[in-house]
């Protein structure tokens, strides 16, 4: 039935996905062992989109999924699957700009990929981001942004996280609409990456995993 | 007349403009004349792969006219002005052969009047600087498909605009258009427009129409001052792909995808009710403004939003549809292809040579010019990145690799890449006179 399992969400059939979860629920098997069934599936899923078989709709509706399932079995992938989280990454829509779609692909993601990510939002102000740094304590901190006016925006969060005294202890990558090397250049960040597995990639190879 | 000859009647038209008295436009003088015919046909040639004394060059910014002229775009959405002073500096300075308009920042009291909901603004959500950002969410619910599919414009009225406008709910009580057929019974249609939340609605509507005049009135003189100056304006509209109509501001993204596994039927069903309507709308606002230029921004068929599968399945056929059936009107469909589309030049190659415009922006413009040959006319693409951060060095490179590339035997148009909202303004000079100096054929 683990199997099944695998198979219905990397095949993208939803409803026979949250069936089988039930039916695996009712036989008993522990909460843990469907999450990990899925964890694998989400794996899956995510090689699938970095080789370029798989595309938005297809993360979107593995999220959701993931977001059904996570009900169903009243935990959450995070609690169960715990043992093997990477590093913690941060990661934020910088000020100004209030797009989160790209922001939350990423996110979930790095979530599947085995990371502990901390999501502040959109339009989040710099004070927030250097809060986070100090309490959280991530490797890597991502920077999400759809609009040529946070070129500007990410470029003063950094300087700021520099200022703070914090700047070394963090990698920073920046992504979303309009950025590009230049834009890395320009905002002092360490790596601009152009979809969300490059988010992954840029995380592994900075904290491992 | 076959649709060929409808877009030379327009042309013809374009090249002999008329004041709002209908009397002939006033040109500033005779050479402005001269430059405004002559950008005209320059750009219709190009698109028909005829040939031209050099490439055409224009600009397409988004609120980078504010900026450089130190307005904020809260300033130029209030005072039309002070937006019209603006970008008169933008075109007089930069000097591309056409211009697009004062319109991008658009009426702020308007939108204030009818109490907009989808968008936050300066003053509403957004700083005084910044552009207006759009509030994903999804307006139109998953259960609400059949009640779009048979009749969007009741659904329209009746469910989105209510929830995208505050001041649009007493359009739920209307009861639909097409009750009223005979004698016996029509009062009853009639009852709602007497109760006060409709008569609000409607006195928000009168008001906001009159704003809305005022506004065109300044965007109509602002058009005819650059004319008469020598700077033509062809754009004629706008309309959308069916699948962004839906997936943008109705389902949302997030919604629209999951459609696409929930729901398929009901999603291309809807996307075919839309078609028609999206056709419509190019065509009566080229016949209102006598343009035949159609913009439709692309949204979700980029590169990596789709498989060429769903591609093929979901976006393409109701978008193909669509430049056919304004082809078919005698208009030129100008696709912006926002993002990257690589992956959709082999399916987007065949439509009919020499009738439409498109714009790249991440697009290897260059592989695009291959394969789409002397059948798509190519609008683009210096990056936006470049314009803000790069030099004027690094700008004239990369123009004269397009002139280079994608310019040889016509069909080009020299352009920035994306609606840009900063630049260094002697990098945008430096695009504009260099490919006037360079791309002379
Ligand atoms: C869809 C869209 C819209 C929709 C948005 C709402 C909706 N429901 O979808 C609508 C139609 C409302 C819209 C409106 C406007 N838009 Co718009 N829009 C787009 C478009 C086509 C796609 C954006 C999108 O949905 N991306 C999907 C997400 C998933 O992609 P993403 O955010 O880039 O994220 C991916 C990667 O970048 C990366 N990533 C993201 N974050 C991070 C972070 C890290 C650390 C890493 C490593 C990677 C990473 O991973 C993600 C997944 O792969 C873009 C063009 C484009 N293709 O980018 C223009 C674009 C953003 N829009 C633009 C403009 C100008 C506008 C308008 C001002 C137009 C107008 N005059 O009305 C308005 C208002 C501004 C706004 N966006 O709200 C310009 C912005 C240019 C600029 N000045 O900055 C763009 C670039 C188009 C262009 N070519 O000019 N838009």
């Amino acid at each position: 039935m683990r199997q099944k399992l695998i198979q219905a969400i990397v095949d993208m059939k939803e409803a026979e996905a949250l069936a089988l979860v039930n039916e695996m629920l009712n036989n008993g098997i522990k909460a843990m062992d469907v999450l990990s069934a899925v964890k694998e599936a989400m794996d899956i899923v995510g090689k699938k989109y970095e080789e370029g078989s798989f595309f938005l709709p297809e993360l979107i509706l593995a999220g959701e999924i993931l977001n059904q399932i996570s009900q169903l079995v009243k935990t959450n992938m995070r609690d169960a699957v715990k043992t093997d989280r990477h590093g913690k990454v941060l990661i934020g829509t910088v000020k100004g700009d209030i797009h989160d779609i790209g922001k939350d692909i990423v996110t979930f993601m790095l979530d599947v990929n085995g990371f502990d990510v901390m999501d502040l939002g959109v339009d989040v102000a710099p004070e927030k981001f250097i809060q986070a740094i100090k309490d959280f304590q991530p490797k890597v901190v991502g920077l999400s942004g759809f609009l040529t006016l946070a070129f500007d925006a990410m470029k003063d969060l950094i300087a700021e996280i520099d200022k703070a005294g914090l700047r070394d202890k963090v990698k920073i990558m920046i992504g979303g609409g309009q950025m590009d090397e230049q834009v890395k250049e320009y905002t002092g960040a360490d790596a601009y990456g152009k979809d969300a597995m490059s988010a992954v990639r840029f995380a592994k190879s900075w904290i491992g995993g | 007349m076959d649709s060929k000859q409808i877009t030379d009647a327009m042309f013809e038209k374009i090249l002999s403009p008329k004041d709002p008295q209908g009397n002939d436009l006033a040109f500033i003088s005779p050479e402005a004349k001269k430059q405004y015919q002559d950008n005209v046909t320059r750009f219709k040639n190009t698109i028909e792969f005829k040939k031209t004394d050099r490439v055409p060059v224009t600009v397409f910014p988004s609120m980078f006219p504010l900026a450089h002229a130190g307005i904020t775009v809260q300033e130029a959405m209030y005072d039309y002005d002070k937006c019209v002073s603006a970008c008169r500096k933008f075109v007089l300075e930069f000097q591309p052969d056409c211009q697009f308009g004062a319109a991008a920042p658009g009426p702020g009291k308007f939108y204030e009047i009818l109490d907009y909901k989808l968008y936050a603004w300066p003053g509403h959500g957004v700083e005084a600087d910044h552009s207006y950002q759009c509030l994903e969410s999804e307006y139109m619910k998953p259960e609400e498909y059949d009640l779009l599919i048979t009749d969007p414009s009741f659904y329209f009225r009746n469910f989105y605009l209510p929830r995208v406008f505050g001041a649009m709910g007493g359009f739920q009580m209307l009861p639909p258009l097409t009750g009223t057929l005979e004698m016996y019974g029509l009062a009853y249609n009639y009852i709602p427009y007497g109760l006060p939340p409709v008569q609000q609605t409607f006195k928000a509507l009168f008001d906001a129409g009159a704003e809305a005049l005022k506004w065109a009135g300044a965007m109509g003189a602002f058009d005819g001052e650059m004319a008469a100056s020598g700077y033509p304006n062809i754009l004629g509209g706008f309309t959308k792909a069916p699948f962004d109509t839906i997936g943008d501001t109705l389902r949302g993204t997030r919604g629209i995808m999951l459609d696409m596994f929930r729901r398929p039927e009901k999603l291309i069903q809807a996307l075919e009710a839309m078609t028609p309507i999206m056709i419509n709308m190019g065509i009566s606002a080229a016949r209102q403004t006598g343009n035949p230029l159609i913009f439709i921004p692309l949204h979700k068929g980029a590169d990596g939003f789709l498989s060429d599968e769903q591609f093929k399945k979901f976006y393409w056929p109701t978008l193909k549809q669509v430049i056919l059936g304004l082809i078919e009107a005698g208009c030129i469909p100008f696709p912006v292809a926002e993002g990257g589309y690589n992956t959709r030049l082999e399916v987007i190659k065949d439509l009919p040579a020499g009738r439409t415009l498109w714009m790249f922006d991440q697009t290897d413009i260059i592989k695009a010019k291959e394969i789409l040959k002397d059948r798509i006319c190519i609008l683009g693409n210096v990056p936006s990145a470049m314009l803000q951060l790069g030099t004027v060095e690094d700008v004239k490179d990369y123009v004269k690799k397009l002139i280079d590339n994608v310019g040889k035997g016509g069909g080009f148009i020299l352009s920035n890449g994306a609606f840009f909202d900063k630049a260094k303004a002697e990098n945008v000079k430096a695009m504009v006179d260099f490919t006037k100096e360079y791309g002379v054929y």
